[in-house]
């Protein structure tokens, strides 16, 4: 694509998009997992990624933050701020968290005998540059390093609200704060989008209406917008500006939270087809 | 209080061993006067000792249970004597002081003998110290890691016979050899994990020692290296006894030197990413963590320790052959490290010190030697699966507090609303 195209396809857009999918292919062996997906997240917009299970949807999020190396598409980001249209497949996970797309994950995955602030602080990890020779001789800048990775993790929690747990083992948290330590711990790598995979999965109705709020918080404060993948319609129906609807690889929908709600093929796609009698 | 299922279960352990040691035990086959001798005594000693061990054994389980329901329950009654002494600098500081200045008197008060156990000890708490960075940090089961120790022995032994290097030069030398095959063996396994991982490098530690073994023109073979000279310091002749104690003298500046950087490595930004990788190769990838460099870094830096402590054995024994850098010795410093505290430094030193004094002061016993090793074994994996000492959780304090102790205070609410909630 030329640079005019580009200028011109943004332009015309009314918001910039921040991360552009375009015809996403991923096959494992014979099997068709991702099939020329399509998928933009805007500036300071939620999305939410829907579908049956075994959808794809969570081979989609592998694909884009590097676990999984895409057969063919494309997957271009264009950091606020920063040089746009920045081609990411192949690229390695950390690189990925490095240019500013961060994620949770389906199964919680914390450093279970870490500190719930330590937690964090790994988060912080790829924003610091402190070596061998740092932590060895330990010179003014690495304890400023430091000390600078401690307050901010600590203003992570503050904002999420697990400061009463800093000090506490990961795995000793109750789930709904386990899953809560997860986005703190992806938003301390400062990323302009925050990859959610079903962030809501086993929460009980109070927690997925924290959950709800959060969410808009962190997209309203932090400036940070949201690629959700969700199960509770409820929760993706309030939150999401779109939602995309995926089924056997493919996009089958796309639209807003009112369009999809009627939309025959999603609803064929969810309960199945009818059989006439 | 004793239960009468208790008894039970003890009496029908007790008769199961006399039926099993009934043979050996029991009955003895005279075969020159062909006559057996049938000795019920033993039978009944068998019975007798077993029943009490299985009830001293129960008991010490009940404890252990009772221990971990309250410590569950959020009541911190477990922090040891070693815990409240490492959180106060003000008891640590004269602590630790006080340790060196007995560990500097040691050669000076002692013999020869107890000197070169000690000698040996602490060459195993570096070594230790050093696996310590690779397994319990990183979490990477190395079992080849005699490999680097051979690496750093055969460096400075070759170096010697060929260009008459001196010691002070391949100290260094073998450390950073050893590095660079730390970096050799990391590149193939970074993708393996777990036991993948321990059986490759269990391979990688038998390549280098065939290679010893059998490349006659580079490492003499199985004959090995002898008339390595010892350390000198500032050209001062040495009798045998004032060799040893300077020997001893270097090996505990070492030892100083490796808890030094080995704590500063642990609780810096390198030492938090280990951690990580050990807990969530993935979780840690995904958080901007460059896994492999990482890996190799952990790799490398762990294997530095084994080649100094290589040199030094080198030039303690004045001599090398491939049999001392069998499978075993790499199995005893993961014992080490197992059996102290995984990632924990003072964990490690104990681990050392109890493993290498405890066969030599058995030595009275020296029949029953392995039989009391594997005993201690079995018994630290049951009451104390995590080791003898272990790794302290660490925090930190934050400028958003008030000052004191008030970190502490969190935790600990913390603990108990965890328990209020499940």
């Amino acid at each position: 694509m030329s640079a005019l195209e580009t200028f011109l396809n943004t332009d015309s857009k009314s918001m910039e998009s921040i991360l552009d999918v375009k015809q996403l292919t991923m096959d494992f062996g014979g099997l068709r997992a991702l099939d020329h997906l399509d998928l933009t997240v805007a500036r300071d917009e939620i999305v939410a990624l829907i579908g049956p299970n075994g959808a794809g949807k969570t081979t989609f999020f592998n694909c884009i933050t590097g676990i999984y190396n895409p057969t063919g598409g494309d997957v271009l980001i264009s950091p606020p701020g920063k040089m746009s249209g920045q081609r990411i497949n192949g690229i390695k996970p950390n690189h990925v968290t490095e240019r500013g797309m961060a994620r949770t994950f389906q199964n919680i995955r914390l450093f279970q005998n870490m500190t719930v602030l330590e937690n964090v602080m790994i988060g912080r990890h790829c924003r610091c540059k402190s070596g061998i020779a740092g932590a060895i001789f330990r010179p003014p800048s690495t304890r400023r390093e430091e000390k600078q990775i401690v307050e901010d993790s600590y203003e992570v929690l503050e904002k999420i609200g697990l400061t009463q747990f800093v000090n506490e083992l990961a795995k000793n948290l109750p789930y709904g704060a386990q899953r809560r330590l997860e986005i703190a711990r992806a938003l301390a790598t400062d990323p302009f989008l925050l990859l959610l995979d079903e962030p809501a999965a086993g929460m009980n109705p109070q927690e997925t209406l924290e959950l709800d709020e959060l969410i808009v918080r962190i997209r309203d404060q932090e400036k940070v917008s949201i690629l959700l993948i969700e199960h509770d319609m409820k929760l993706v129906m309030s939150l999401s500006d779109r939602i995309y609807v995926m089924d056997y690889g493919k996009r089958i929908a796309e639209g807003t939270p009112e369009e999809i709600k009627n939309n025959p093929v999603v609803i064929k796609a969810y309960l199945g087809e009818d059989i006439d009698a | 209080m004793i239960k009468l299922d208790e008894i039970k279960q003890s009496i029908l352990v007790s008769l199961w061993f006399m039926v099993l040691t009934f043979p050996i035990m029991v009955i003895r086959v005279n075969p020159i006067q062909k006559e057996i001798v049938w000795r019920w005594h033993n039978l009944l000693l068998v019975g007798i000792s077993t029943f009490l061990l299985s009830f001293l054994w129960r008991h010490m389980i009940r404890r252990k249970e009772l221990g971990r329901k309250k410590a569950e329950a959020g009541e911190n009654g477990d922090t040891s004597l070693l815990q409240r002494i490492a959180e106060n600098r003000r008891v640590y500081v004269p602590v630790v002081a006080g340790v060196l200045v007995i560990a500097i008197i040691f050669p000076f008060v002692f013999g020869l003998y107890q000197i070169n156990i000690m000698i040996s000890a602490l060459m195993f708490v570096v070594l230790g110290l050093g696996l310590n960075i690779v397994i319990g940090l990183a979490g990477l089961l190395d079992l080849g890691y005699v490999a680097f120790y051979a690496v750093g022995a055969y460096c400075y032994a070759l170096l010697n016979y060929h260009f008459g290097l001196s010691f002070w030069l391949a100290l260094p030398l073998g450390g950073l050899l050893a590095a660079i095959f730390g970096i050799i063996l990391g590149f193939p396994v970074l993708r393996l994990r777990g036991d993948y991982l321990a059986i490759v490098t269990l391979g990688f530690g038998e390549i280098i020692r065939m290679i010893l073994e059998n490349w006659n023109e580079f490492s003499f073979g199985p004959s090995g290296i002898a008339n390595i000279p010892r350390p000198s310091f500032f050209g001062i002749d040495f009798t045998v006894h004032s060799a040893t104690q300077f020997m001893y003298l270097l090996v505990l500046a070492l030892t100083v030197f490796t808890v030094f950087m080995v704590n500063r490595l642990q609780n810096s930004r390198i030492g938090r990413a280990w951690i990580a990788l050990r807990e969530d190769e993935v979780a840690c990838q995904a958080m901007g963590i460059d896994k492999t460099r990482t890996k190799l870094t952990a790799f490398a830096l762990g294997a530095t320790w084994a080649g100094m402590v290589g040199v030094i054995f080198a030039a303690k024994t004045t001599f090398v052959n491939p049999a001392s850098f069998t499978i075993w010795e790499s199995i005893f410093i993961l014992c080490v490290v197992v059996l102290g505290g995984m990632g924990s430094i003072v964990g490690v030193i104990f681990g050392g010190l109890v493993l290498i004094l405890l066969p030599e002061y058995l030595r009275a016993f020296s029949e029953y030697r392995m039989c009391v090793f594997g005993a201690v074994l079995v018994i630290m994996m049951v009451f104390r699966p995590g080791g003898l000492i272990q790794m302290p959780r660490r925090t930190y304090k934050f400028k958003s507090e008030s000052p004191g102790d008030t970190s502490h205070q969190v935790a600990t609410e913390g603990g108990q609303a965890d328990f209020a909630r499940s």
